[in-house]
């Protein structure tokens, strides 16, 4: 509650500050403040929607390379490699029209598609034999209208995840009201995902099928798996599936301080429940034994960011950004990001970035056999360790006017390189290139 | 219970602090509409925030999803 009120406060002062700050601005009416930039118009009038017929506004593409290393893969009991390669691709198409009522109307289709490898998968297995590689394909759709006299927005979304061991279906509904003067707004978002994990044990776990000797039955057994036994023979187990539901509800509001500097505090209340573990996580216990991760049916998260963004000169811009995060598992984390994006020229920037991020261990976490048998649940995954990471890089953006390259219909280009390290030796390395097009 | 004071004085100040900021003609809106003044995140950070929200426990509140994904390793 101290950090909620002091923050108010901080608030409080930025705004009254900025008021006065904003007085002196608002004088020199008649005089436009020097910039490099053409101004933009904020609020596009009915008559921009021109032609109203439906066409495509904008596509974007989105790949990315991300390697990492360590040595506490969770498969392995809290040892062992975590070496991973993943190549992401995503593509999204927006279409717009206006309809009758003078509304914009948005069709967002997205479609991503990762492959990844993973040294401890083989590991699964006890041979170390098993499957190191993977790929997961996640379509997207979202809806949104837009009233272009208010600003408001109303809107739908559907999302689909699927991978060998690992199958989400989610949906959205969200909408955003915009203050009076325009200078405010507020937005929520419902968001449902109902997801099914794949029952893949490691081997030591999985139980031999004793067929039945005669006429065919179905046997499941102690995993869950349904295996059909045929006259002495097994058929291969179709592997059990357990579900995991997440509800998050988000909120947002944003403020305009002044010309040159805008915040935003944003809010999720999270709550899952079902199966909230992996199958294939082992646990080793203090007297050697070991056994599968064991984690909570139900799990409440609490994250509260705030972001404020501030226009130093013409050519510098503060990007910044702040995340308290806590949850019933006893986890709470700090985040804060800073990024300086330099303005070589209107339409080419660079923006080194870094990033601290600190958490503290879940109750249910301890690391290679320290859990004891009694425990009542236990994982040694170090995700929910205690840990602090760093994370830094740098950003370029092209957006010339004629097009990236003089290509016309290519009107901006990132690419961006970050570094990351955690305290529990986890290093990695991601590139990303995002292309836009028009 | 003694928390309530200092919530009804936080509530009035965040409604303060909001009221104060000051309106902007559209014509000192050029900074402010800058494509990179956007509080979100950039479209390149998609796969970092990914990541980031599989190897740490926190993730939501416009960094990271909060549900979804993989059933990562």
């Amino acid at each position: 509650m101290k950090k909620v009120f002091l923050s108010v406060v901080g608030f409080s002062l930025i705004c009254r500050f900025s008021a006065h700050a904003q007085t002196k601005v608002d004088t020199s009416r008649n005089k436009k403040p020097f910039s490099l930039y053409q101004p933009v118009i904020a609020d596009p009038q009915p008559t921009e929607y021109n032609p109203r017929a439906l066409r495509v506004d904008e596509i974007n593409l989105v790949s990315s390379y991300y390697g990492q290393n360590g040595n506490h893969s969770a498969i392995t009991g809290g040892i062992g490699t975590e070496k991973v390669t993943d190549i992401s691709n995503g593509l999204d198409l927006k279409l717009v029209w206006v309809g009758d009522n003078s509304n914009k109307n948005t069709i967002s289709l997205g479609l991503g598609y990762d492959h990844h490898t993973s040294a401890s998968s083989a590991f699964v297995t006890t041979t170390g034999l098993g499957k190191q590689g993977g790929t997961r394909i996640y379509p997207s759709f979202d809806w949104t209208v837009e009233n272009p006299k208010t600003g408001n927005t109303f809107g739908l979304g559907a999302y689909y995840s699927g991978e060998y061991n690992y199958k989400s279906l989610g949906g959205d509904l969200h909408f955003s009201r915009k203050t009076a003067d325009k200078s405010g707004e507020f937005s929520f978002k419902a968001q449902v995902y109902m997801d099914h994990v794949t029952m893949i044990y490691p081997s030591e776990f999985v139980q031999a099928i004793t067929p039945v000797a005669s006429g065919s039955t179905y046997i499941t057994t102690a995993s869950g798996n349904v295996v059909l036994s045929n006259g002495g023979s097994a058929s291969t187990p179709s592997l059990a599936t357990k579900p995991r539901g997440t509800y998050t509800a988000s909120f947002g509001y944003s403020q305009i301080i002044n010309s040159r500097f805008q915040v935003m505090l944003l809010a999720d209340v999270v709550a899952q429940n079902g199966y909230l573990s992996l199958p294939f996580h082992r646990v080793y216990f203090s007297n050697q034994k070991d056994t599968i991760e064991k984690l909570p049916s139900s799990r409440f998260k609490l994250p509260l960011g705030f972001r404020a963004n501030y226009f130093l000169d013409d050519n510098i811009i503060l990007r910044s950004y702040y995340r308290y995060y806590t949850d019933n598992w006893g986890s709470h984390s700090n985040t804060a990001n800073l990024e300086i994006t330099y303005k070589v020229s209107p339409f080419f920037s660079i923006s080194p970035f870094y990033r601290y991020y600190t958490q503290s261990a879940a109750k249910y976490f301890a690391p290679y056999e320290a859990h004891s048998s009694t425990d009542e649940y236990y994982t040694s995954n170090y995700e929910y360790a205690k840990f602090n990471s760093q994370f830094f890089g740098a950003g370029f953006r092209l957006a010339p006017p004629k097009g990236v390259f003089g290509w016309q219909n290519l009107h901006e280009l990132e690419l961006r390189y970050g570094h990351y390290t955690q305290t529990t030796n986890l290093v990695s390395d991601v590139i990303s290139l995002s292309l836009g097009f028009k | 219970m003694t928390n309530q004071p200092l919530k009804l004085l936080a509530a009035l100040l965040l409604m303060a602090s909001i009221t104060s900021c000051v309106n902007l003609k559209e014509y000192q809106k050029n900074r402010i509409n800058d494509s990179e003044m956007a509080l979100s995140n950039r479209k390149v950070e998609k796969n970092e925030l990914n990541f980031q929200s599989y190897r740490e426990s926190a993730s939501g509140a416009n960094a990271g999803k909060t549900g979804g994904g993989c059933g990562c390793n």
